[in-house]
């Protein structure tokens, strides 16, 4: 069996990070898969490093694997350079997603909900970059 | 800024340079933020200011064999600092300026005081950091505009046997030329991007900073002092 996938959603603001992970936790039906980063220590705009390491170590520390969903461009960049840092080990074990950051979290969301394994999770809120709405 | 010319870039040469980037990102954090204004988000000065300033406080608070006390190499000093600037910025300029120390510190590894040619490896790795995480080419507007051609300034002059310090003032004065070029530039990566054309006309408040970076090298290493020596021709 594969390790179950928790979510790290990572945003400039910790309002639209934890909206967003209520909406895809509430889709999903599970909070416990979903973790909010947003806003720097001193409770700006901006993204952390450190509290991204700390939503990300828990869930590695509790067995699972992590898929990190993220907004804007800085927020890319410091989830890169939080990742470089990583042993191979857990490099293997924590994945960046490339997808729109509410749609993409809900997908990856949804499929972490059926116990799928963390390539599948990245993989369905990947294809939620070329849907179109309308 | 040292009153002696340093032949090697020891640890406590690297806290004087990180002192002097801190000291530098101060004054001018207001002009770094007027830069960001039409291109970014107004945060750069604001957020490179707030991590150069944790970076103070680290070096103030370690005690000796800590990164900021007298033991150490240069390599923990600036990998230290490189961490720091990564956790507390909060924009795209702590990720890259962390990324690009944290690359130079580990390039310089054990050494207890770097050569010229120990030092142009590291801004090479940094450089390389910097280029893979931000994934921006010389001609996008951004810091690699200021890093690149200054990086191979100061390989030019480590090659030709040029001591230490004027290194550093070559690589800073690359660092300049190339944070002027991209005021003509369409700005390719980050949020100036959206932009498109009306980027133009703009410095790079990213490339700016790297000039700082460099310019506090030089001065740290006491480029001026050599200047001033070659001056009364001794």
């Amino acid at each position: 069996m594969s390790a179950p996938v928790r979510l790290v959603l990572l945003s400039h603001s910790a309002a639209a990070a934890a909206g967003v992970a209520e909406l895809a936790a509430q889709v999903a039906g599970g909070a416990q898969r979903v973790r909010a980063v947003g806003g720097t220590a001193d409770g700006g705009l901006g993204t952390s490093a450190d509290a991204l390491e700390e939503a990300c170590r828990a869930a590695l520390d509790e067995g699972a694997d992590v898929a990190v969903l993220v907004d804007l461009g800085s927020a890319v960049l410091t989830a890169k350079a939080w990742l470089a840092e990583l042993e191979d080990e857990e490099l293997a074990r924590v994945r960046l997603v490339d997808a729109p950051f509410l749609e993409g979290a809900v997908a990856a969301a949804v499929t972490a909900s059926t116990g799928a394994a963390l390539a599948e999770v990245v993989a369905q809120a990947e294809v939620a970059r070329g849907l179109r709405k309308l | 800024m040292s009153a002696v010319a340093r032949e090697a870039l020891d640890a406590a040469a690297a806290r004087e340079w990180l002192r002097g980037f801190a000291a530098a990102v101060a004054e001018r954090s207001g002009e770094l933020t007027d830069l960001d204004r039409p291109v970014g988000d107004s945060d750069h000065g604001v957020n490179l200011r707030r991590g150069t300033e944790a970076v103070l406080a680290a070096l103030d608070a370690d005690g000796a064999g800590g990164a900021g006390g007298a033991d150490g190499t240069p390599g923990q000093v600036l990998g230290a600092a490189g961490r720091t600037l990564v956790s507390t910025v909060g924009g795209a300029s702590g990720p890259l300026f962390g990324t690009a120390l944290r690359r130079a510190g580990k390039a310089l590894g054990e050494v207890p005081a770097a050569d010229a040619a120990q030092v142009a490896a590291a801004l090479r790795a940094a450089l390389e950091g910097v280029v893979r995480l931000g994934e921006a080419r010389v001609g996008d507007a951004t810091m690699v505009d200021a890093l690149d051609p200054a990086v191979a300034a100061f390989e030019r002059a480590a090659q030709e046997g040029a001591p230490l310090p004027r290194a550093a003032r070559a690589a800073a004065g690359a660092a300049a030329e190339g944070a002027a070029s991209t005021v003509p530039l369409v700005a390719r990566k980050g949020r100036a991007s959206y932009l498109g054309p009306r980027s133009r006309g703009h410095l790079d408040p990213g490339a700016r900073s790297v000039e700082l970076l460099l310019t506090a090298l030089a001065d740290a290493l006491g480029a001026d002092a050599l200047d001033a020596r070659a001056g009364e021709g001794a």
